[in-house]
């Protein structure tokens, strides 16, 4: 039997359809791989392997009685450890909730268990969600599995690496401000943030309300878009949540991967976003892409989006602001860790400031603290309010560039990879600026994804795609357009460059 | 950097009050730093909101997104305290609270 | 310095929060029961527990309850409006930030016509009336059971999350010495129309209805306010009284002293009937406020407002004046009514054809009176509809009060109707004059000497001829009647 690991998440469906392999073969497979290489990823902050081969069994015996299934049922998943899942240990990578069992499920996972997708684990990630390298887990870094001295981005950096390192073939993460699309990027998949709403937040633990978004992640942009159709929809727990049918995503990335498909679509190339500050590798891979597209037939236009330059200003204090607030229910009073104070009287007051003090690490202080300051009276029109009309101001350059391009392009991240402990040495605000192709769509409510646009230097690059608010469809045909002209140019796909762990 | 924007350590320290954060001194001083050095940067937005452009909150703008006004289901006395430090008789168990508002 | 002394001396300020709990199904951000007397923390959802993750929906409910208040109040009601979040730390606080709605009210810009005991009128500016949600509840542990000395507290989260409407008054100036009087007057009739509304229980006793009160003191009408303190949570009309009563007279203490009146938040003490200083307010109170991201505007459509409008019933105070005037009652009979809460049932009463009058003395008479020996509610022993044709064979002579009692006695039993019970058990009075005259004969010739005082002038003697005529009719005669007859027979 092939390696069951190396498939789509799409080819395992239709070979469970064809009685080829059981679920439980898949989902072993899967089992079995974790057990070989996440010492060495660290993709996995919890494994669940008994859950996930009951869901296979159940799978298994309901398709062999003759049940209708769900396309993907019987295709393992691994959920960010930001989503909420009942029964199963849920902690953000954070001490503050070290051994926190849920006692419910957020929307997410009940529609990927619902569709009788196995539950493989809970992927690593910054603390919160909070960073772009992985780095900020109270449980240890995940390596990146190009090159295991590199990060894998972040902050759903686990959930990357466990599709690079095949360990899952789909994953769920959150994208708050590049959060699916640039670990996409560092490992040479997939990653979707989906137009705001699209996805339920109920049951994802929150970082930034009014930026967070669920997002799909996967080998392939038609297995994201099929995961995308298992996640989204309208959920009456989130007032945020859209109405609009959430279905055509997977048929959209079918139409896409059609030879021809490019032809006369309008790629706008950001200019704020390209050239300067790009390093050149990644310039050079993006460019590359660039070309295979316009020779599929891609028209290609310059685009002047003057307000990006402020997008990571107004991101850097809106997300923060709503961090403090959504962060102060971690007190120590209701659930996760309870510390109290080494000195002093021990009160409630004394026991949350320690405890707060002791379960959260140094970047999710610093957020609260620059978001506490930001909301502060007399300070918050400066801060806050400016930066929610800096909102308005992205998403007019946004609506008028749609109206020459039918997608926005640009290098998902000014980099590629890079070492693990680097981060560190950095000052907060240059490695903030990183996220600066990332930023305007979570701002903006826009959809974004990242395909692999090829290498540098023996890491992937990732190419970055904008489509205007609930048009996620157009993202699923022209990224699968994109992802067909470059594996066709290469031979294969781009994450086969990657060296065997 | 503009002085205008300028935080102190003592700033910092009020700041850490309001977050609930015990921070050491170290923490302290690093975060003024930070917080100064991130702040002059994003400042600049301030550039940029002038007063004719509207405020975006929500980045999809939608209303009046109400549940009707029925019981639906609720968790066990046993799972909402599954996950407290410390209860007793059916509920959660804090220390002693000061400064009654 | 005595209240009597300070009221003559300074002019009283007066502004009053009152927070109504709804009375809706649910809570005012998730499904879980807006309820008691279940076990704590059993109506709890992950919403109003703040767990990881969860989220707030509006309660649809609870915007229109607030909408009614604010019409009932004569506001204005936004044609937007949002929540935000007002942050702070207490364990009572499950995401430690309440949701509540901050610089956009759902309602603003009302007034409130509010009468005191003597019919005096008094216009209450309402500020603005905004949605909110309530605390759960905190149980300390140890110590005196009050917070200070407690070893630990408990924390149960059912009441997280119950719709709340805060009401803001602007400020109550003119009141002069009645200041106590207008206070608890206001809340009183607030209370009132939430009843009458049907969007609350309006419980004092239960905490539905609580009240922070601002008290501040200046030297004249003319002066600029003065530095008022908040005394929070006063839960009684009698304690409102008492409190503004206090603070009036303790604020001239410490003004007369030369001294400052601190801005504070001061608390009730129901036994003493003082106020003792609870946290001083300064400017690090520091809410840090900003629209709740996880919820979008309420923009109440004008159809629905106009809909709502029009489905108003009558406010109270509307509704007494109306029937002081359409039924006589004295102002203190009526009041006795209010207080009872007869007004409805004796509205329905005179409806299905009572007088007034009789309806009043039947409720808060017998029926009150058989309510209380046998600890029922009053209204629920009998239909308005029966007291009605109760009242209404008095007024036909076929029942005297005493029959009458007896057939309401049935009736409460489950007899049947008035008129039923009336004729299964024979008590109809007699209006058989040939039996009746009967009696009055036998009871003139048994008693000559009555008679004769009788004839002597001594009107008052008749009453002896009554009881033997009562009995032999087995009480069922028209005591009028007898009198004519043994007026008629001894004159002639």
């Amino acid at each position: 039997m092939a390696d069951l690991t190396r498939l789509s998440a799409l080819d395992l469906a239709a070979g469970m359809r064809a009685g080829d392999y059981s679920s439980t073969e898949i989902t072993q497979a899967h089992l079995d791989r974790i057990s070989a290489v996440d010492e060495t990823t660290g993709a996995f902050i919890t494994v669940t392997a008994d859950a996930a081969l009951a869901t296979a069994a159940d799978v298994d015996r309901r398709r062999a009685a003759g049940e209708t299934l769900h396309p993907l049922a019987g295709v393992p998943v691994a959920h960010k450890d930001l989503i909420v899942t009942e029964g199963v240990a849920t902690t953000a990578a954070s001490k503050m909730l070290e051994g926190w069992v849920p006692p419910y499920s957020g929307t997410v996972y009940r529609h990927t268990q619902e569709a009788g997708m196995p539950l493989l684990g809970k992927t690593n990630l910054d603390e919160f969600a909070m960073g772009a390298t992985t780095e900020n887990s109270a449980f240890g870094p995940t390596a990146n599995p190009w090159d295991t001295t590199k990060v894998p981005g972040g902050s759903s950096g686990g959930a990357a690496a466990a599709l690079a390192a095949y360990e899952a073939p789909l994953s769920v993460g959150t994208d708050t401000g590049g959060s699916v699309r640039q670990p996409a990027a560092f490992t040479g998949t997939v990653g979707v943030k989906p137009t705001y709403g699209s996805v339920s937040r109920y049951g994802v633990i929150a970082m930034a309300s009014s930026l967070d978004q669920v997002g799909p992640m996967g080998r392939t942009v038609a297995d994201a878009a099929a995961l995308h159709e298992v996640l989204a929809g309208h959920d009456p727990h989130d007032s945020t949540s859209l109405t609009d049918q959430a279905t055509g995503f997977l048929a959209a990335a079918e139409a896409g991967a059609a030879s021809g498909s490019l032809a006369g679509k309008r790629l706008g190339v950001i200019r704020q976003l390209t050239g300067e500050g790009v390093e050149p590798g990644v310039q050079a891979a993006f460019d590359e892409a660039l070309t295979i597209a316009e020779a599929a037939g891609a028209e290609i236009v310059d685009i002047d989006c003057p307000s990006f330059s402020y997008a990571v200003e107004a991101y850097y204090l809106i997300m923060p602001s709503e961090v403090s607030s959504n962060l102060a229910r971690y007190d120590g009073m209701r659930y996760g860790l309870r510390v109290e104070p080494e000195e002093g009287p021990v009160t409630a007051e004394t026991v949350m400031a320690a405890t707060r003090a002791a379960g959260f690490g140094a970047e999710v202080k610093r957020r609260i603290i620059l978001g506490t300051y930001a909301l502060s009276a007399g300070y918050y029109d400066a801060y806050y309010g400016s930066a929610q009309k800096v909102r308005t101001l992205v998403q007019r350059d946004l609506a008028k560039a749609f109206e020459t391009a039918d997608v926005l392009v640009s290098p998902t991240a000014p980099t590629t990879a890079f070492d693990l402990g680097a981060a560190k040495e950095m000052d907060p605000m240059s490695l903030y600026l990183g996220d600066v192709a990332t930023i305007p769509a979570n701002l903006a409510g826009v959809p974004g994804m990242s395909v692999p646009a090829g290498v540098a230097e023996g890491l992937p690059v990732g190419f970055q795609l904008l489509a205007p608010a609930r048009e996620d469809v157009r993202l699923y045909e022209i990224g699968a357009g994109i992802e067909a002209a470059v594996n066709d140019t290469r031979g294969a796909g781009v994450l086969a460059a990657a060296p065997e762990l | 950097m503009s002085q205008t924007s300028a935080i102190t350590a003592a700033e910092v320290s009020h700041l850490a009050d309001l977050a609930r954060i015990a921070l050491t001194d170290e923490e302290q001083a690093a975060l003024t730093g930070d917080l100064n050095a991130i702040l002059s940067s994003v400042a600049a937005v301030q550039e940029v909101a002038t007063d004719d452009v509207p405020a975006t909150s929500h980045p999809i703008a939608l209303s009046n997104v109400m549940r009707p006004d029925s019981v639906g289901e609720t968790l066990t006395a046993d799972e909402a305290l599954s996950g407290a430090p410390a209860s007793e008789d059916g509920k959660f168990l804090v220390p002693q609270i000061l400064g009654e508002d | 310095m005595k209240y009597e002394d300070a009221i003559k001396k300074y002019d009283p300020v007066l502004g009053i929060e009152v927070h109504v709990e709804l009375g809706t199904a649910t809570k005012m951000f998730d499904a879980a029961p807006n309820s008691f007397g279940v076990g704590a923390n059993e109506n709890v959802t992950p919403v109003s527990l703040g767990l990881p993750g969860a989220l707030p929906v509006v309660n649809e409910t609870a915007v229109e309850y607030a909408i009614k208040i604010g019409l009932a109040l004569g506001c204005d009601i936004a044609e937007s409006c949002r929540f935000a979040r007002k942050n702070y730390f207490y364990p009572d606080l499950a995401k430690n930030f309440q949701t509540s709605q901050y610089d956009e009210p759902i309602a603003f810009d009302g007034s409130l016509e509010v009468e005191l005991e003597d019919g005096e009128l008094i216009t209450v500016e309402i500020e603005r009336a905004h949605m909110e949600e309530d605390a759960g509840k905190n149980t300390h542990v140890g110590g005196s059971g009050r917070i200070h000395g407690a070893e630990y507290s408990l924390v149960d989260y059912n009441r997280a999350g119950v719709p709340l409407v805060e009401i803001v008054t602007r400020p109550i100036t003119g009141t002069g010495e009645r200041a106590p009087e207008v206070a608890a007057a206001y809340v009183r009739t607030l209370r009132d129309v939430f009843r009458a509304l049907g969007v609350s229980e309006a419980r004092m006793e239960q905490g539905n209805v609580r009240a922070d009160i601002n008290v501040s003191l200046r030297e004249s009408p003319d002066a600029p306010l003065g530095t008022r303190t908040e005394t929070k949570n006063v839960n009684s009309f009698r304690s409102i009284e008492r409190a503004v009563r206090y603070e009036i007279a303790r604020q001239a203490t410490v003004l007369e002293a030369g001294e400052q009146v601190l801005q504070e938040t001061r608390h009730f003490h129901e036994e003493t009937g003082e106020t003792s200083s609870g946290r001083v307010k300064s400017d690090s109170d520091d809410y840090r406020y900003f629209p709740e991201p996880d919820l979008v505007p309420v923009e109440p459509s004008r159809d629905w407002v106009e809909q709502l409008r029009a489905d108003l019933p009558e406010l109270p105070a509307a509704k007494r004046r109306r029937l002081l005037e359409a039924w006589g009652f004295s102002e203190l009979e009526m009041r006795d009514v209010i207080n009872a809460g007869l007004l409805d049932v004796i509205e329905q009463t005179v409806a299905a054809g009572a007088e007034p009058a009789a309806a009043r003395k039947w409720w808060t008479g017998e029926i009150a009176r058989v309510a209380k020996q046998e600890d029922a509610e009053v209204t629920t022993l009998v239909t308005a509809a029966h007291v009605a044709e109760l009242a209404g064979l008095v007024k036909a002579g076929k029942l005297n009060d005493k029959l009458a009692r007896k057939v309401l006695a049935g009736v409460i039993d489950g007899k049947g109707s008035p008129t039923e019970v009336m004729e299964a058990e024979g008590l109809e009075i007699v209006q058989d004059d040939g039996a009746l005259e009967a009696a009055v004969d036998d009871a003139i010739a048994a008693n000559p000497d009555v008679v004769e005082k009788i004839k002597g002038g001594k009107m008052q003697a008749i009453g002896a001829l009554m009881g033997p005529i009562m009995k032999a009719t087995r009480g069922q005669a028209d005591a009028g009647k007898a009198r004519e007859m043994i007026l008629a027979k001894i004159n002639s």
